[in-house]
């Protein structure tokens, strides 16, 4: 995936979504140097003629999406991804920034593995990386972490993401000593001694046999967590919210004022508990897909903000440790490359949100929550754009997935709405 | 007469006919285990392969007899003497196998839908053997040839299923194979251990056994296994048996024409009081021989054996 390097660039004739604004308008977009030079209609007019000019007719365009929630799998499994292959994937997917959660081998608990993630982003050139450091030493749950070291480095937020924090009192602590940095504390949010196996506990983990959790692993976890968030003072953020029950601790801790912001992924508004009917493991992940009520549930909560951002929980794993049997399986589904166009058609062609207002939860929201730049599409920013081509239809291929892994249940799924195009400063890449 | 499925992964997968066809076929086979040389050369020059990840001496030993009654050959695996204790994983197993030539694999193992993932990667046709709290499809087939054997028929029969549901595949399969035939299911067993909604099975859910099990006319009793007091299913095995048992108290009270399966091996004294040894209408080995004639009957309609040859 090579750019071309533009000292000049138009994007003609296109629709800019502005979510700050509200508003979806038509203007053309000068970029010079790597820089928004000018926003406005018949820009071409007053160019030169060594533009390069990208035709935008009938496509809009967007700020880079933000994904709050991935896994890179550097260091440790660079045979499952790298942060060279995840964050080109990332770009491919509209997302021009992304934060690796620290469950890498080692875990990153420190500065220095702070900047080493940074750093290989950088190299690479693709989607940036904003690290999630771990809250505590070795995402062990039980001694603080060099929080402050990392947020110097570059991590803007902290989380144990898989391994929750189990003792309240260390989990009081993260959220209170985060306070200093005005970072957020991100929470997997699952009592473990609740969960025996990855596939939610109902009718569907009845039927087969599978070892199961319920969903109150996940509600039960979220409550203690806003109670000590509002306790505490303190910002935190709920991970991959994939049950009704935590939508609506959340949407009662958001009336309380506590400072909690949450998230949900594209499989857990798209599928439920009866994709897993074949034993299909690339249906496995954590939290397990729930059941119908759940989905729609989680639909409600980001119609009505319950539900800020939409983050993908992108979790490479090789083809080759997905073919086993159901429990043998590793849990995850990588969602870079899908989760706009299913967001895209679940939410805003299912009349869940408004274009403007999907954008704005893959955008200014996690930006917002994150302390990122605000991305915004004026004169003197930094380019960073995509060009969203909202009427192709096009089918998720396996040797077109740009993930060194391919494990997604949605493989030959045709889906609406791609990515036709990302500018960088002055780095334009075609997709 | 042949089964829809190259493979027997489940009750799930059958229809009420195909049940019928296996039971069928089966009494044919039945009668030839009562012969002085209780052997047929309907699979000969067939090879099946037992590959059990789970400990199991009788359901092993059914196949294994059921195999060599039919002159096909049958191979044993067993996860302690293999390379899966060197990393191999099932796939690598399987096809390992496969390559040395069998034509079927008899598959235990301790995940559910193991027998599924494998049908998809095997060119063998694939037999479930029990697959985690899924599925144990030959043990329903057994128990329900054994209970047409005793009842004639168990459409409109009432059957109760006695004792750990959650983490049975004996439950699972004979709900379904006993609905399938007709017969009118009812769950029992202590809270912790009734799966979320199995009503979904079209069944009725009791917590008192003695508000049920005087008002059937089988009374399947499920095996507990110990290490779930561990896991605070239930708190003692002597609260167990007083509570779920079925105590000679209780085997007193039944009505004379109730039967009593159960899938073996018994606890003696927790789920079953060694009373119920002696009890005429305990099914247990009759369980046992059926079985032989049950996977005789499966292995031949998967392995497409001859009609003619079947009754020689």
């Amino acid at each position: 995936m090579k750019p071309e390097i533009m000292d000049r660039v138009l994007l003609r004739g296109g629709i800019v979504i502005d979510p700050q604004k509200q508003t979806a308008r038509r203007a053309d977009v000068l970029v010079a140097n790597g820089k928004i030079d000018a926003v406005g209609t018949n820009l071409e007019r007053r160019t030169p003629s060594d533009v390069e000019v990208v035709d935008c007719r009938g496509k809009h365009i967007a700020s880079g999406f933000a994904d709050m929630h991935c896994h890179l799998r550097e260091p440790g499994r660079e045979d499952e991804e790298t942060v060279a292959s995840g964050t080109a994937a990332a770009l491919a997917g509209g997302f021009t920034r992304v934060c690796p959660m620290p469950n890498t081998d080692p875990a990153i608990d420190t500065e220095a593995q702070i900047r080493f993630q940074i750093r290989r982003a950088a190299e690479a050139g693709f989607a940036r990386v904003h690290p999630i450091g771990c809250c505590t030493k070795g995402r062990q749950g039980k001694e603080l972490a060099e929080i402050g070291s990392m947020v110097e480095a570059g991590a803007v937020g902290f989380s144990d993401d898989g391994s929750p924090v189990a003792d309240a009192q260390v989990m009081r602590r993260v959220l209170e000593y985060c306070k200093a940095f005005d970072v957020p504390v991100i929470s997997h949010c699952e009592v473990r001694e609740l969960v025996e196996g990855v596939a939610n506990e109902g009718r569907v983990s009845t039927r087969l046999g599978l070892k199961a959790g319920p969903d109150v692993a996940e509600s039960a976890q979220a409550a203690r967590d806003v109670l000590l968030a509002e306790f505490t003072q303190a910002r935190l953020h709920i991970a991959h919210v994939s049950a009704r029950a935590t939508v609506d601790v959340i949407r009662w801790a958001k009336a309380r004022g506590v400072q909690v912001t949450a998230e949900t992924c594209p499989h857990y508004f798209t599928l439920t508990e009866d994709a897993l009917a074949g034993f299909d493991t690339n249906c496995k992940v954590n939290p397990p897909l729930r059941s119908e009520e759940d989905r729609r549930a989680v639909i409600a909560g980001l119609a009505d903000g319950t539900i800020d951002v939409i983050a993908t929980d992108h979790a490479p794993h090789l083809k080759g440790e997905k073919d086993a049997e159901f429990d043998a399986a590793p849990a995850g589904i990588i969602g870079f490359e899908t989760a706009f166009s299913l967001g895209y058609e679940k939410l805003v062609m299912g009349e869940v949100l408004s274009l403007v207002d999907y954008i704005a939860r893959l955008t200014v929201v996690p930006r917002r929550i994150l302390n990122l730049p605000a991305a915004a599409i004026t004169a003197g920013s930094e380019a960073e754009l995509v060009v969203l081509d909202l009427k192709a239809e096009w089918t998720f291929e396996s040797e077109r997935v740009r993930s060194l892994s391919r494990n997604s249940p949605f493989l030959g799924w045709t889906m609406h709405g791609r990515i036709s195009a990302a500018l960088l400063a002055d780095r334009l890449f075609r997709f | 007469m042949k089964l829809r499925s190259r493979h027997l992964l489940g009750i799930e997968g059958l229809g009420r006919s195909e049940i019928l066809t296996v039971l069928d076929q089966a009494r044919t086979f039945r009668e030839v285990l009562d012969r002085a040389i209780p052997i047929v050369p309907a699979l000969r020059g067939r090879t099946v392969v037992n590959l059990f990840f789970e400990a199991s001496t009788r359901t092993a030993t059914s196949f294994s007899l059921a195999a060599s009654r039919l002159s096909c050959g049958c191979v044993n695996f067993s996860k302690a003497t293999s390379s899966v204790s060197k990393g191999e994983t099932l796939l690598d197993t399987a096809r390992n196998i496969e390559a040395m030539g069998v034509d079927g694999i008899i598959i235990r193992h301790q995940s559910p839908g193991a027998p599924h993932f494998l049908s998809r990667h095997v060119k063998a046709f694939v037999v479930n053997a029990g697959d985690g709290a899924h599925e144990h499809p030959t043990q329903a087939l057994l128990d329900a040839y054994t209970l047409r054997e005793k009842l004639g028929s168990l459409d409109g029969k009432r059957v109760l299923i006695v004792g750990d549901i959650a983490h049975s595949r004996v439950a699972r399969s004979n709900l379904l194979c006993f609905t399938k035939l007709g017969a009118k299911v009812a769950v029992c067993g202590p809270p912790t251990m009734i799966p979320p909604e199995v009503e979904e099975y079209g069944c009725e859910v009791f917590y008192r056994l003695d508000r049920i099990m005087y008002e059937v006319d089988v009374v399947n009793m499920l095996r507990v296994q110990q290490e779930r007091i561990t896991a605070s299913s239930f708190p003692t095995v002597r609260e167990y048996r007083a509570l779920y048992g079925l105590t000679a108290e209780r085997l007193k009270k039944l009505a004379p024409e109730v039967v009593v399966t159960h899938p073996g091996p018994v606890n003696w004294g927790v789920e079953m009081d060694f009373d119920v040894a002696g009890f005429s209408r305990a099914l247990v080995l009759p369980q046992v021989t059926n079985g032989v004639a049950v996977r005789m009957a499966v292995l031949f309609l998967l392995a497409g054996g001859d009609a003619v040859l079947a009754e020689s």
